[in-house]
């Protein structure tokens, strides 16, 4: 299905981002990439349909070698290939409609495109997903209006509507609150179940990766430390991982990764979904309410 | 006494800055007193002489007496050049728009090809802005002789450091991640162009056309005080042959046009998200 | 979810919604935009042959533009000085001193509209006038002012500041009238209820929640002042305006460059300092 031989990123800084990640995709496999921020997770599935382009090895569609196709032969590969972003990737002035039409923006001509005129064959289908991810009725709410969970449900439509042979997902609960991230999860492994492809993503939250896939694939340094069922996955692998092998007894680090907290970039919770993480966590909300309403008082 | 109750104010409502007060009172007063003597030394070096002032308001009565009522037969006679005076503001900010465009493009951090196109970029903008558009009347008037061309040209030629500012700003701040995710469907450059692109510039563009068309329909009832078309040229006639009844009549028929204008930008800019 | 409905029951139709009434109504929107904008080039009647000769002259107003003069001359014995320096000289100064007159009476006559066209504030009927006080001087030109006031009774610097002065209300009143639009109203209830006049409300409530921006529009309408006391002296109401204008009538285009180059010079100073003042207030 996906066989990835060799791949390799080396960005212009210098900084080896990958090196030489090897391994092989079967179909209706459900894959997690785990690792410490910085170990090349993003880069790893940005390589796959060259959003990043990787500077060697290759990689395999089905029949295809990804890396040795030209710009237009690429377009079209990418139409096979689905994927869900970190931070929604909407257009937000656009409706949602608009935003999992665009999914099929490879098949259809650019003035068709334009004018807002997709097959018909691709417009039911648009209502279906929609239906399926559970925004019937919000077709012509623009993505702006949306919470962040619906958005990354759109962003899941707008993905599945170009029919790809393999779905691929860059962080896709990283921007969503632990009860969202699990509904998207849900959906996201479910479709791919529907649809008979696989799905590939990298996520900050190991416990999500136990949970959601059959297999997880360990970065660190961008080299590949582990690969193999959630089951296998012991402290010893988790050592591998997240401490690049150094025997110690720093088991803090590999705690916090457990707790899915590892890594978490500050910058990217700013999404509306932090505040109501931030209750969650804290706990104590009545407090907090009387903080505010005092400080607004003496302003 | 404003600065008396300002602090009072502030240690009212801000007490915790009670330990700079002394000092923010100091720099307060002394910015005062400044602003005090500067205006004072200002108004000395205008030279003005009292009994101008003391009779300002009194000739100001005068001149208003004197215009009313409007000389109404006399409207008939601008319809023409007020007409005129649209035309210039709409053709000036159509090309100033067209003109703007690849300055927005190279003024803009994120798009611009290289440091030199940067810098040209932002220099256009600079000089664009700071001429006032009479002076771009007056050396168009010079070049293309009085008309509704100088007007349109002098139009364009202020306008276009506005938008292109403007739209420069807007362009930096252009989310990348949809274009990318465009990009991941399989979308050419086109569809890039219409879907990741146009739809998060496309509001404050017409936006900013809009805004600017209504403050250019201002500009161009001036132009022609210096012969650039418009109703400008009929006003400074009228005014030179002191018919106060009929400038009274074209001030209220801009007063019409200008307030319509407005509205119109107003109304648009809201419609448009 | 949607497993159990078949593909063929979804619809197969889909428009973009629009933020007009309907898509007839749309097009019918765009169709006069476009023949409007159509309509207008066509008024402006602008010739190609008019094209082509304004653009040979603009070779020559080049060229007679430059070497600007500003009647400064660095020689061996040190910087000498002519009768252009100091026309600019006297037009600058003339300038800035009616920009800052002008800025500070306009404020004086612009504060009490604001409250006037503030709704909060204000009875229904003062703030209609105080509403139309800022759509009139809004929508006349202070050139146009300018120039009736000198034609009508001839001031010179006077003229241009009254006219400064009328413009005023039309940026300052409409954009205070909005922040006293939106200042806490539970603090104005406080001292209402210990018996203030309604004078004395607007210095205890009101005044102290607006000053810091009272002061940053009032630094901003300085900068906009001076730009405009550029040009004022073109209509004769003073300032270095004038100078500009006899040069370009008596064919001194080098010196008219000078005179230009000095007004953006202290146009774009001018904004930088506005800009950095009102940083440090707000």
């Amino acid at each position: 299905m996906l066989s990835i031989t060799d791949l390799g990123k080396t960005y212009p800084g210098g900084d080896r981002a990958l090196d030489s990640v090897t391994f092989d995709i079967g179909s209706e496999e459900v894959v997690a990439i785990i690792g410490p921020s910085g170990a090349g997770k993003s880069t790893l599935v940005r390589c796959i349909n060259r959003l990043t382009e990787p500077t060697d090895g290759t990689i395999h569609l089905n029949d295809t070698d990804i890396t040795a196709l030209s710009k237009d032969e690429l377009r079209t590969a990418r139409q096979d290939i689905g994927m869900v972003f970190q931070e929604y990737a909407l257009v937000e002035r656009l409706t949602v409609m608009e935003n999992v039409l665009s999914g099929r923006l490879g098949a259809v001509s650019t003035w068709q495109a334009f004018r807002r005129k997709f097959p018909a064959e691709d417009i039911q289908r648009a209502y279906a997903t929609l239906d399926r991810v559970g925004l019937a009725g919000h077709e012509n709410d623009r993505a702006d209006e949306l919470s962040g969970g619906q958005r990354q449900r759109v962003g899941i439509a707008r993905a599945v509507l170009q029919r790809p042979e393999i779905l691929l997902a860059d962080e896709p609960t990283s921007s969503l609150d632990p009860e969202t991230s699990h509904a998207v999860m849900d959906l996201l492994t479910e479709i791919a179940g529907d649809e008979g492809i696989p799905v590939l993503f990298n996520i900050h939250e190991v416990p999500l990766a136990r949970e959601y896939a059959d297999r997880i694939i360990g970065l660190s340094d961008g080299q590949l430390v582990f690969d193999g069922p959630p089951t296998a996955l012991d402290e010893d692998a988790m050592n591998r991982i997240y401490r690049n092998g150094q025997e110690g007894t720093d088991r803090k680090r590999t705690e916090l990764a457990e707790l899915g907290r590892h890594g978490n970039q500050l910058g990217e919770h700013n999404n509306g979904q932090s505040p109501r993480r931030n209750t969650e966590r804290g706990g104590n909300q009545p407090e907090h309410q009387s903080e505010e309403s005092v400080s607004k008082e003496v302003r | 006494m404003m600065a008396t109750i300002d602090t009072d104010g502030d240690a009212y409502t801000n007490p915790t800055w009670e330990r700079y007060d002394r000092r923010t009172r100091l720099i307060r007063f002394f910015a005062l007193l400044g602003a005090l003597v500067l205006t004072i030394v200002s108004y000395q070096a205008l030279a003005v002489r009292y009994e101008y002032v003391r009779t300002a308001p009194e000739n100001m009565g005068n001149l208003i007496e004197r215009m009313y009522p409007p000389d109404l037969a006399y409207s008939s006679t601008i319809v023409e050049p007020m007409i005129a005076t649209v035309n210039i503001a709409v053709v000036g900010t159509l090309f100033a728009i067209l003109m703007a465009l690849p300055v927005a493009y190279i003024g803009a951090e994120n798009t611009t090809p290289n440091r030199s196109t940067y810098a040209l970029g932002k220099v256009i903008i600079a000089a664009s802005r700071s001429v006032h558009s009479l002076i771009w009347a007056l050396v168009f008037v010079i070049m293309f002789g009085g008309g509704v061309l100088a007007g349109i040209l002098a139009i364009t030629f202020r306008s276009i450091g506005f938008i292109a500012k403007l739209l420069a700003e807007e362009i930096e701040e252009i989310n990348h991640a949809p274009i990318e995710a465009i990009q991941a469907t399989g979308g050419n450059t086109l569809d890039v162009l219409i879907y990741g692109i146009v739809p998060q510039v496309k509001a404050a563009f017409v936006g900013i056309a809009v805004y600017r068309w209504d403050i250019n329909v201002r500009e161009a009832t001036v132009i022609g005080l210096v012969g650039a078309g418009g109703i400008g040229v009929e006003l400074n006639n009228r005014i030179n042959a002191f018919d106060w009844q009929a400038v009274l009549t074209i001030l209220l028929a801009i007063l019409v046009v200008v307030l319509v204008s407005e509205g119109v930008s107003a109304y648009s800019r809201k419609k448009i998200r | 979810m949607g497993a159990a409905r078949s593909l063929e029951a979804y619809e197969t139709d889909w428009s973009r919604p629009t933020v007009f009434y309907n898509h007839t109504v749309k097009w019918g929107v765009y169709l006069v935009t476009i023949l409007f904008l159509i309509w207008n080039v066509w008024e402006a009647r602008v010739s190609f042959d008019r094209l082509i000769y304004g653009a040979g002259q603009a070779g020559v107003l080049l060229g007679a533009f430059f070497p600007p003069d500003f009647g400064i001359t660095v020689t061996a014995g040190g910087i000498e000085t002519s009768d252009r320096f100091w026309r600019i000289y006297d037009g600058m100064v003339e300038t800035l001193a009616m920009s800052i007159v002008a800025t500070v009476a306009g404020v004086l006559v612009s504060i009490p509209v604001a409250v006037m066209g503030a709704e909060n504030l204000a009875p229904r009927p003062v703030y209609y006038v105080g509403r139309a006080i800022i759509s009139v001087t809004r929508a006349i030109h202070e050139l146009i002012i300018g120039i009736v006031v000198v034609v009508g009774f001839g001031f010179g610097a006077l003229a241009g500041v009254i006219a400064l002065v009328f413009a005023t209300p039309g940026f300052y009143a409409k954009l205070l009238a909005e922040d006293l639009e939106d200042i806490d109203q539970s603090r104005l209830e406080a001292i209402r209820s210990t018996g203030a006049s309604p004078l004395q409300v607007l210095i205890y409530g009101v005044l102290p929640q607006v000053l810091p921006r009272v002061i940053g529009l009032t630094i901003y309408r300085w900068d906009i002042n001076l730009r405009a006391s550029t040009i004022l002296g073109v209509v004769g109401a003073g300032g270095i305006g004038a100078a500009l204008l006899t040069s370009f009538d008596t064919y001194e285009y080098d010196f008219s460059m000078g005179i230009l180059l000095t007004i953006i010079a202290f146009v774009v100073l001018g904004e930088m300092l506005s800009a950095y003042a009102r940083r440090r207030v707000q």
